[in-house]
Formats: C-alpha cells, structure tokens, sequence
C-alpha cells in the first residue's frame, strides 16, 4: 500500500498529464463521429456569442460583394416569377389542392455565416441562427450561388453546419443535363475543388458540364447548383472520380439559406417501412 | 506586475489573440501561425505543475472550442507544457533551486532559440498529425509544419524584441 502511495506521489504531474490527455483524445474522437452532443464547439453561448460580434465588426469590409449578390439574385427571380405568372397565363389550372395541407415541400429560414473554417480537412461553419429559429440537425444550408453544407450541430442562438470541404461530408449530386448522378466528396486538398465519385460508367460528360444536387436524399432538394467538371481524368478507375469546380467561392460567405424538408418524416418512414 | 494578474491577462490575451486574428491569417492559403503557444514559453516556472498543466490544457481546450477542432490543440499544447522541464533542464542546465529566479530574457539567444524552436516544431507536428487524423496525405503535414512553425517563431521574435522592456 505504502508502494503505492509512493509511486502516485513520484509519479503525480505524469499521471495528471496522462488523465489530461485522454480527456483530448476522448474529444477528438468524439469531434470525428457525426452526430453526437459536442460541448467544445462554436455554437455555446461564449465561442458564439464572440464570434458575432466580431463578424458584425467585419462584415462591413464585404457589403459591396454581398450587395451584389443579393441584386442578382433579386433579378434572377424576378425573371423566374415572371416566367411563372406567364404559365399561370396559358395553362388551365383544373385541380386545385387542399387549402388544409399546404403544398409547399421546402421552407427557407435566412442567415448568415459567423465563422467559416476553410484549411484544414474537416472544416465547419458557424451561423447565427439555432433552435429557437426552427434549424434542427440534417438540414441544407445553401446561398444563391450552390450548397454550402449540412446542419450538424445546434444550439439555441447558433448552429454549427458540415461544410461540403469536410472529409465525412457525402452529397448526392447528379449532371444537369442527364439523371447521371454520383456522391460529391473532398479530398482535403483545394478549396475551391471537390470530387464527385462513383459516377456510372456509360455517364458521358465533358469539361464544363454543371453540376446540381441530385434530390435523391431528403435534405437538399433538387436542382442546386454546385459547380463545373473541372477535368476528366484519361483513364476512369475502378471509383470514376472527376473533379469539380464550385461555383461557390467558399473562403468567401455571407448571406445563407437553410432549408427545411417538411415532408421529410413522411419520406423517412416510407422507405424505411421494411426494416 | 502581480504574478496572478500576470498570468489571468497572459492567457486572455493570447486566446484572443489566436482566435480572433491568428486563425484568419491563412498566408498562401494554409500557413498559420499558432502564437498562443507562447503561454507556455512565458508561464513562471514553479515546482507545483498542476495549475501551469490545467491552465495550459484550457487555453488548449479553448482554443478548440473557437475552431471546432474536437480536443487536438488541448492535446499538443499539453504536451509541449508537460515536457517543458525537461528542455529547461538539458538546454539551459537550470536545477529546481533555479527555477523562481529563471527568466528568458537573461538567456542567450542561441539557447532560447533552440527551446522555442523545438517546442514549436513538435508542438505543430501533433497538431497537424491530429488535424490530418490519418496516415494519407503525411507530406501536407510535414510541409506544414515546417511553414508554420518557422511563422510562428517568426512572430515570437518580433513581439519578444518589441515588448522587449515590458511585462516582466
């Protein structure tokens, strides 16, 4: 007994330093597995609260850029709703649905990125907007220009988003111009550059061709932008990977959307009915 | 200057320092400097290490929380303060007798380079093995540890000859 009371004693700063350790390793594990209830993380109360207020510091250096952005989206659909009132116009409308359910699938809830983690391989977002503004995990977070990530983690005021340049991040993605579709993936490397894998192989593409989600998961509807084939590889491997090229410039964000599935425990419990 | 004050000021100065403008340095895209390391350099030596261990696994903690990186920054730099002594020890030939009178700036510059120096790389090396979590891409992090680590020492020397006179 007395031994070991002797060892603890020789040996206190080195057993403290290893409990300490394993608290570190415990964490980074913890980090690397989706969801799971993260304390050290961007969307407490202090780390968020913090980073508002130094984005409302600099979000002025930006506003020329985000204002530009916002009008062209503001034109783009002014054209789209005027495109509408012409098939409103000409088409009959025969039946008219329900006024009870509504026949909305996807809701908008605007935001805007507080911090944005673009170097490293698993890379997260901040954004000031959490439970208390609808946002619950597994939901798109998108701009007008292409998707941005998925909801991860959410806390009351502040939420923390997957961003497409993460190592576990998989998205359906398919081409605009064929039902082609394969998983977008990152390998870590540019960010301005992410993969899209298991593309079939009689899929014919050329450099140039868009890029848009696929629609197939329940999160992302169908029809966002992502980005441009990049380059094609001469020989398709066995995975038949090609780069993409995002529209996004994602070291660059402002202004966010995400969107709410409403649908989605009705298409979740209908697929999964066999199981 | 009081040794608490001192000490309390040390460590908000340098998580802020970190979090709000170190991180969004990003030169070439991917080299950043890591500076709140200097905690470790500039904590008082003392022969109780359980408050300079927990305060360094803090500001690591910390650190962690504002970047959303899981405990890998807590990890490193406990690390670093763990084997601090034992540089003190073979670098500068200090016994703990020595240790309350021990101050880096009656060093020379060749010893203190080579402590900092070593610290920072192994410091940065585990960082950025953590953050890369994998056996894959093991040339980025070498090449980042060496860009980053010649940044962050670069900066330690600048701010160390300014303040040169100051917050002894």
């Amino acid at each position: 007994m007395q031994q070991l009371f002797y060892f603890f004693q020789k040996n206190k700063y080195f057993l403290f330093f290893l409990f300490l350790e394993i608290i570190a390793v415990a964490l980074i594990i913890n980090n690397h597995s989706f969801h799971k209830s993260k304390f050290i993380s961007s969307t407490n109360y202090i780390t968020g609260g913090l980073y508002e207020k130094s984005s409302e510091l600099t979000e002025y250096l930006n506003l020329k850029e985000r204002n530009k952005n916002l009008s062209e989206e503001n034109t783009s659909l002014k054209n789209k709703l005027d495109q509408l009132y012409l098939m409103i116009d000409s088409i009959s409308i025969t039946k008219i649905s329900d006024s009870l359910n509504h026949n909305q699938q996807y809701k908008y809830i605007n935001g805007k990125v507080i911090n944005n983690i673009y170097h490293k391989s698993d890379n997260f977002i901040t954004i000031n907007r959490g439970a208390k503004n609808g946002v619950s995990t597994e939901m798109a977070v998108i701009n007008n220009k292409g998707v941005i990530g998925i909801t991860d983690n959410v806390g009351p005021k502040f939420s923390r988003v997957q961003s497409i340049l993460n190592s576990n991040s998989k998205i359906n993605a398919s081409f605009k111009n064929s039902n082609y579709f394969g998983t977008l993936i990152w390998n870590g490397k540019d960010y301005n550059i992410t993969q899209l894998t298991d593309i079939p192989r009689q899929a014919n593409f050329k450099i140039g061709d868009t890029i848009i989600t696929g629609g197939r998961s329940t999160i992302f509807p169908k029809g966002i932008p992502i980005g441009t084939v990049a380059d094609i590889p001469e020989k398709l491997s066995a995975t038949n990977t090609i780069n993409i090229k995002l529209f996004n410039d994602m070291a660059n964000l402002g202004h966010i959307y995400i969107i709410t599935n409403l649908n989605k425990k009705e298409i979740k419990t209908v697929e999964n009915k066999n199981e | 200057m009081n040794r608490t004050v001192y000490i309390i000021f040390l460590f908000v100065f340098f998580l802020l320092l970190q979090v709000l403008i170190l991180n969004n340095v990003l030169f070439l895209g991917y080299v950043n400097p890591y500076l709140y390391i200097t905690f470790v350099f500039l904590y008082p030596l003392n022969t109780n290490q359980f408050p300079f261990l927990s305060l360094a696994f803090l500001l690591g903690l910390f650190v962690d929380a504002f970047s959303n990186s899981g405990g890998v920054h807590a990890f490193a730099i406990l690390f670093i303060a763990y084997i601090r002594l034992f540089f003190i020890r073979t670098i500068f030939k200090k016994t703990p007798s020595d240790y309350l009178l021990f101050n880096l700036r009656q060093e020379t510059f060749d010893k203190v380079f080579n402590y900092t120096a070593i610290l920072t790389i192994i410091h940065h090396f585990i960082l950025f093995s953590l953050i890369n979590f994998s056996f894959y891409n093991l040339s980025n992090v070498v090449v980042n540890t060496l860009f980053s680590s010649a940044f962050t020492l670069v900066l330690y020397f600048l701010g160390s000859f300014i303040f040169k006179k100051k917050l002894t």
